[in-house]
């Protein structure tokens, strides 16, 4: 029983939390914000260097092979630093959507460049009714004489906008689970527009995605069998989200923490004050915790355990009201500054309400758990 | 990482299982019905942990020259813990003893103590209560004025103690003292041991608010306490103190048993009606067990997690520190939900007709709340983890 990280996993996060305090520091947070895009190509330039975008990517395709563990204290790390930008979308979900689901042909031609920072996928998945199940995938794939074409709406996309390969939840026929498939779609395909949907978590960018009569440029496994997939992924989506969302709780609680140690008020530090003490603790005695269950739901997933999803969707129970607790309390430990613009805690505080909601908030996933549990 | 136990270890865990299932002691209907502090039933008790001890699962670490199994596999003491819960075992009458003076004997008691003590803790020959809270001294437990002057070759103690569990049947105690009036708080308390036969004491039950008398009061009126008593230095009391509260918030963070816990609570979901539908059909208590379910499963990864560093020497750190405070008040919130699962049945007593599992949820309901409260009120705990774990400053 070893309930632990290797040395090469604490040796690969510690790293991680180097280059990222050097390379991504809040100034240049700040600076993304204004960016078109919200993204960097010189630090997915230089993350690429250090084989980040290829850590899942199986060694012949030019990747390191990793497993969801090691990605998970990568996102950690990254979740601390509130990175801005694609990584997640394209590193861990279409990733992992062409390793399980793309054919000899298309590992070859589409891995290789995700691996190596080349290429940026996404995930195309939600539509207007924002529902997770299968019933919500009614982006309709039509069989024409030359392959097929995709016509409709994709809402919330990540990254649009910078990816090159879309991975899209499409329906080829009826309206369960049978019946959807996902599908590669070249993001300057004929007949694809993205419109940005201003957000308040300007790390992250999402778009509304219309297809018109668009040419598909490949199916990830059969038609009308990419539901099992598109499961998988969204438990991947939870451990990933889970594993970043941890990484910031434990961001905002060190920076209110620390704030409260320099602020004087009644002529002491208001760290002294215990009702800042115990908020502090009270974030402490969440957070870490917390931690455990997001190594374990990486663990699962790597190990396929049997109860893989049902791990997944408590981590993302938990990290969901954690996260956003930790943020909402840090807050309100910096005071009237970390209500400002200018102060630097927003971007935690965004990103928490972000991932709360991104693939099912935690009351979903605590229905989702009751299930697994058998009531 | 890996979760999958070792050979030796799961043939260790069949072992341990096997023996249980044919040793745990039966319920017993007759003595079920005396009161808890009956002797028939502490003698019983106590067999129970002597019974215990001679098959080798008792206090496995500590070292064979005082009648331990000299087994520094954490792992292994783990597997026991984890069984005993499992098979509704009893608990250990011996358990102060067990976890809070034999640990710190064995970190600064003298030889002759460790000798003369430690194999009676073992076999439940002797049993040991602790004199720590005082009726002015409970979270500021430093400020404790129970006085011992030492006069001659011995202490003179008076003063009182309070809150003292198993006092009635207890053959000694480990008790806090002052034993320098003049020094800053900390600097004079000494650590002694007091036998309860001594002249001068006397015990006198508590009742708690489960209608128990789990809990005492003791008095000390010119008891004569041997010089030889005293553990670790004088005047150091509160060094030696330390370590033992640090081994009762550890025992207090059982996470098999708040599994447990959780399995009956789904259970009870899922067997009780309300307002005309099946509980468990209640979209709001349905949220309320799984929310439930992602703190028991945190816990459960947090405590093997915290097993991991143990068995590689590491430093518990920072995590370690909130096992007190996040264990105890995730048990009370469970009772909490079984009660409003309950609804009109929660407040039934034992013996009333038509009361839900033996009227256990009720009992644990308060007896949670109390454990919140003792070993350090979750308060406390807040104090500890943000001063000793942030590094936040002391309040004044």
């Amino acid at each position: 029983m070893d309930f632990g990280l290797s040395e090469e996993q604490d040796l690969l996060q510690q790293s991680a939390r180097e280059f990222l305090t050097q390379e991504c520091p809040p100034q240049f947070v700040r600076a993304l914000l204004d960016d078109e895009h919200g993204f960097s190509p010189e630090l997915h330039r230089k993350m690429a260097e250090l084989g980040w975008p290829g850590l899942l990517v199986p060694e012949k395709f030019g990747g390191l092979g990793l497993g969801l563990l090691d990605m998970a204290l990568l996102l950690e790390e990254m979740g601390r630093a509130v990175v801005p930008g694609p990584f997640l979308f394209s590193s861990a979900l279409a990733t992992f959507a062409l390793m399980r689901g793309g054919s000899s042909a298309q590992k070859k031609t589409w891995l290789p460049r995700l691996a190596s920072g080349d290429a940026i996928g996404t995930l195309a998945f939600l539509e207007a009714s924002d529902r997770l199940d299968a019933a919500g995938i009614t982006l309709k794939a039509r069989k024409k004489r030359d392959g097929y074409t995709l016509s409709g709406t994709k809402m919330f996309v990540p990254f649009a906008a910078v990816a090159d390969i879309l991975v899209v939840a499409v329906r080829t026929s009826g309206k369960s689970e049978k019946g959807v498939s996902l599908v590669l779609v070249e993001r300057d395909a004929p007949g694809l527009t993205i419109r940005p949907l201003d957000m308040f978590d300007r790390t992250r960018r999402v778009y509304e995605v219309r297809f018109k009569q668009v040419p598909v440029s490949g199916f990830l496994g059969k038609a009308g069998k990419g539901w099992k997939l598109l499961a998988q992924l969204q438990d991947l989506a939870c451990v990933a989200l889970s594993a970043d969302s941890l990484g910031g709780a434990q961001q905002a609680l060190d920076m209110a923490v620390e704030y409260t140690k320099v602020r004087e008020q009644f002529n002491r530090p208001i760290a002294s004050f215990q009702a800042l003490k115990h908020m502090a603790a009270e974030m402490v005695s969440e957070v870490e915790p917390a931690r455990s269950l997001v190594w374990y739901a990486a663990y699962a997933f790597d190990t396929r355990a049997k109860d893989a999803s049902r791990a997944a969707s408590i981590a993302k129970a938990r990290l969901s009201a954690v996260y956003t607790r930790t943020t909402n309390k840090a807050v309100q430990m910096h005071g009237g500054i970390g209500f400002t613009w200018e102060h630097d805690m927003h971007f935690w505080f965004k990103r928490a309400k972000w991932n709360e909601f991104a693939f099912g908030a935690a009351a979903y996933h605590r229905e989702r758990v009751a299930r697994f549990d058998g009531y | 990482m890996d979760l999958a136990y070792s050979k030796e270890d799961e043939a260790f865990r069949k072992t341990v299982r096997t023996w249980l299932k044919a040793n745990v002691p039966k319920k017993d209907k007759t003595l079920s019905d005396l009161p808890p502090n009956d002797p028939r039933r502490i003698q019983r008790a106590k067999d129970w942990q002597r019974r215990l001890y001679e098959a080798g699962y008792v206090a496995l670490g500590w070292p064979k020259a005082y009648g331990g199994q000299g087994d520094s596999d954490i792992m292994r003491q783990t597997i026991v813990n984890e069984e005993l819960v499992l098979a509704r075992a009893p608990g250990l009458i011996g358990a102060s003893g067990l976890t809070m003076l034999g640990p710190t004997l064995l970190q600064v008691g003298s030889e002759e103590q460790k000798q003369r003590y430690l194999p009676k803790v073992l076999t439940a020959e002797e049993i040991w209560c602790q004199g720590y809270s005082e009726p002015g001294s409970g979270s500021d437990l430093a400020s404790l004025r129970t006085r011992a002057e030492l006069v001659g070759d011995a202490f003179i103690v008076n003063g009182q103690k309070v809150w003292t569990s198993g006092a009635q049947f207890s053959d000694r105690m480990f008790c806090l003292v002052r034993t320098d009036p003049d020094a800053p708080k900390h600097r004079g308390i000494s650590y002694i041991l007091i036998d309860m036969k001594t002249p001068g004491v006397t015990v006198r039950p508590l009742v708690q608010m489960t209608g128990d008398a789990g809990f005492n009061e003791v008095f000390f009126e010119d008891v004569r306490v041997p010089r030889e008593n005293l553990v670790g230095e004088l005047n150091q009391g509160w060094l030696v103190a330390n370590a033992t509260l640090f081994h009762e918030r550890n025992m207090l963070g059982s996470t098999t048993r708040t599994q447990l816990m959780m399995q009956n609570l789904i259970r009870l979901a899922r067997s009780h009606s309300r307002y005309g539908q099946p509980v468990a059909e209640d979209p709001s208590i349905r949220q309320q067990l799984a929310d439930l379910t992602t703190r028991v499963e945190a816990m459960k990864y947090h405590s093997l997690r915290q097993l991991t560093a143990a068995t590689k020497g590491r430093k518990p750190g920072i995590g370690a520190m909130v096992n007190k405070l996040v264990g105890t008040e995730l048990n009370h919130d469970i009772c909490a939900l079984a009660l409003e699962i309950m609804n009109s049945y929660a407040p039934l007593n034992r013996r009333a007709s038509h009361v839900i599992d033996n009227g256990i949820w009720p009992y644990e309901f308060m007896f949670t709340l109390g454990l919140i409260i003792g070993g350090g009120t979750s308060q406390i705990q807040k104090n500890i983890i943000s001063e000793r774990g942030l590094g936040m400053p002391k309040s004044r």
